[in-house]
């Protein structure tokens, strides 16, 4: 996947998570927290996501760069990259 | 009894297979109308079920919706529709002093047989079971979504009471009521139960799943031709208060819980006991102070099935045989078992009649079995009275658990 595509992907599983929320003017910059109503229980289900979408596992001391888009595709972009966007 | 011990009914909110409030329940009550339709279920297949269309989103967000239960959100619909309807000024009410008690049947059926579906698709890693499976099935999980939805911090939980349970919500909160553990109560019961596959296969295998080509005729109590059980889902919950505090704020009184008895059968995992059944109804009548004879509406449990049904009305001739007045009806035949809803939805079907007189029928009874032909049935059209004093309404569950209230008018 390439960082666009690893985005258009995180926005889906934010528009799951999350489907109260206007995600078209989503900073990618800001911390998702400052712009969303997202707690722990939620940023576990975009790991959940990605566990069983891709299987792409992400440990707990790495949680921490899944802070903003610009973070979280940043360190996705190498656990990703030989997945094929189907 | 002192006024700060007399409990009163001033708000009813609910969602049933045939209506989402409680006039609209009411309605399709008098005009026949059931909430049975086809259904089906993951692996069981093609059924029938009671399904209830109430707009989820009136009350809660969509985030809620997903992250919650289905009987969390039903509890949260009735909830709400019960503070609306009974003109408590919501805004400036101490939410610490407002308890939730809702019954269910059971809890977290639904939320396992989901993640064990999810992760039988990743070869049963457990990594992806999800982190909501704990708060989705914690057994407080329905009450804990009102007290999470409305603000409430007062006591909440739930009280599993099998099919009992809704009568045994609304004693719970009656109860906490005259301890003054809270100024308010919300109480009555929920079901989410047609969202598990196993409640449907388990009572097939107990040959207690009614099957019928019309679906809205499946749900026969008393009639010949029963063969057992429609599942439904729904909810129920009253606002519960004192009647000194019902007074005080010139509140719209339905009715008072005059009396109200739970017993066990200690005898049999599922075959309901007559004779604990009608030592509950009794005790029931004593604490109201009441004969038999002052009784005007029984409010029935019977499910359809075969012996469930006759055991009962074993009971009831045990008790009621020899009145001269008593009307006898029973709302499984529209809405079908509602499990932990049943009791309290089945009473708000019947409260109406303080109101117009009317006792809705047992509908679906073509030919009454012999068995179950008690005095005073009201079998397929509504029947007007002069007045309706008191109701009483059984709810009985598995387990043998009995549990009965009467409601006075006020």
């Amino acid at each position: 996947m390439t960082p666009a595509e690893i985005r258009v992907e995180i926005l889906d599983i934010l528009d799951d998570i999350s489907p109260d929320e206007d995600l078209d003017n989503l900073k990618d910059d800001v911390a998702f927290r400052e712009q969303l109503e997202l707690d722990s229980m939620d940023f576990l289900d975009i790991v959940m996501e990605l566990r069983k979408r891709h299987r792409v596992q992400i440990p707990e001391e790495d949680y921490g760069h899944l802070a903003s888009m610009a973070s979280t595709v940043s360190y996705l972009e190498p656990k990703m990259v030989d997945i094929v966007k189907s | 009894m002192p006024d700060d011990q007399r409990i009163v009914i001033t708000g009813i909110g609910l969602t049933a297979p045939n209506g989402n409030d409680w006039a609209t329940y009411r309605e399709s009550l008098l005009a026949k109308k059931s909430g049975v339709q086809p259904y089906e279920i993951r692996y069981f297949g093609k059924t029938l079920a009671g399904v209830c269309d109430f707009e989820a989103t009136r009350y809660q967000k969509k985030k809620e919706i997903r992250r919650g239960t289905r009987a969390g959100s039903v509890g949260v619909y009735a909830a709400n529709e019960a503070i609306k309807h009974s003109g408590i000024d919501w805004e400036n009410t101490d939410r610490s002093r407002v308890g939730i008690y809702v019954g269910v049947t059971e809890h977290g059926n639904v939320e396992t047989e989901n993640e064990i579906f999810i992760i039988k698709g990743f070869d049963y890693d457990t990594s992806c079971w999800s982190h909501h499976h704990n708060p989705r099935t914690v057994a407080n999980n329905p009450a804990g979504e009102i007290a999470l939805n409305m603000g409430i911090t007062g006591p909440h939980y739930t009280i599993g009471a099998a099919c009992a349970a809704g009568n045994a919500g609304i004693i719970q909160g009656a109860q906490m009521l005259r301890l003054h553990e809270c100024d308010l109560a919300i109480a009555g019961g929920t079901s989410e139960s047609i969202h598990t596959f196993g409640i449907f296969a388990s009572f097939n295998s107990q040959n207690a799943l009614a099957t019928h080509d019309d679906p809205t005729q499946a749900s026969r109590p008393f009639d010949k031709e029963r063969n057992g059980i429609v599942v439904a889902e729904g909810g129920c919950l009253y606002t519960l208060e004192r009647l000194s505090d019902a007074k005080a704020r010139s509140a719209n009184i339905i009715g008072e819980l005059v009396g109200y008895a739970m017993n066990t059968d200690a005898t049999d995992f599922v075959l309901p006991n007559p004779e604990r059944q009608a030592q509950c109804v009794n005790a029931a009548l004593q604490r109201a102070g009441l004969n038999a004879e002052d009784i005007d509406i029984v409010s029935t449990h019977a499910t359809g099935t075969s012996s469930g049904d006759t055991q009962e009305c074993k009971a009831l001739r045990e008790v009621f045989g020899n009145c001269k007045t008593v009307r006898i009806n029973n709302t499984k035949s529209y809405i079908g078992h509602a499990m932990g809803a049943a009791g309290a939805l089945e009473l708000a079907g019947n409260l109406s009649s303080f109101q117009d007189g009317v006792v809705h029928p047992t509908i679906n009874v073509d030919d009454l079995d012999p068995d179950c032909d008690l005095p005073g049935l009201v079998l397929n059209e509504p029947q007007e009275t002069k007045q309706v004093d008191y109701v009483l309404n059984n709810s009985f569950g598995m387990l043998g658990i009995n549990s009965v209230v009467i409601i006075g008018r006020v």
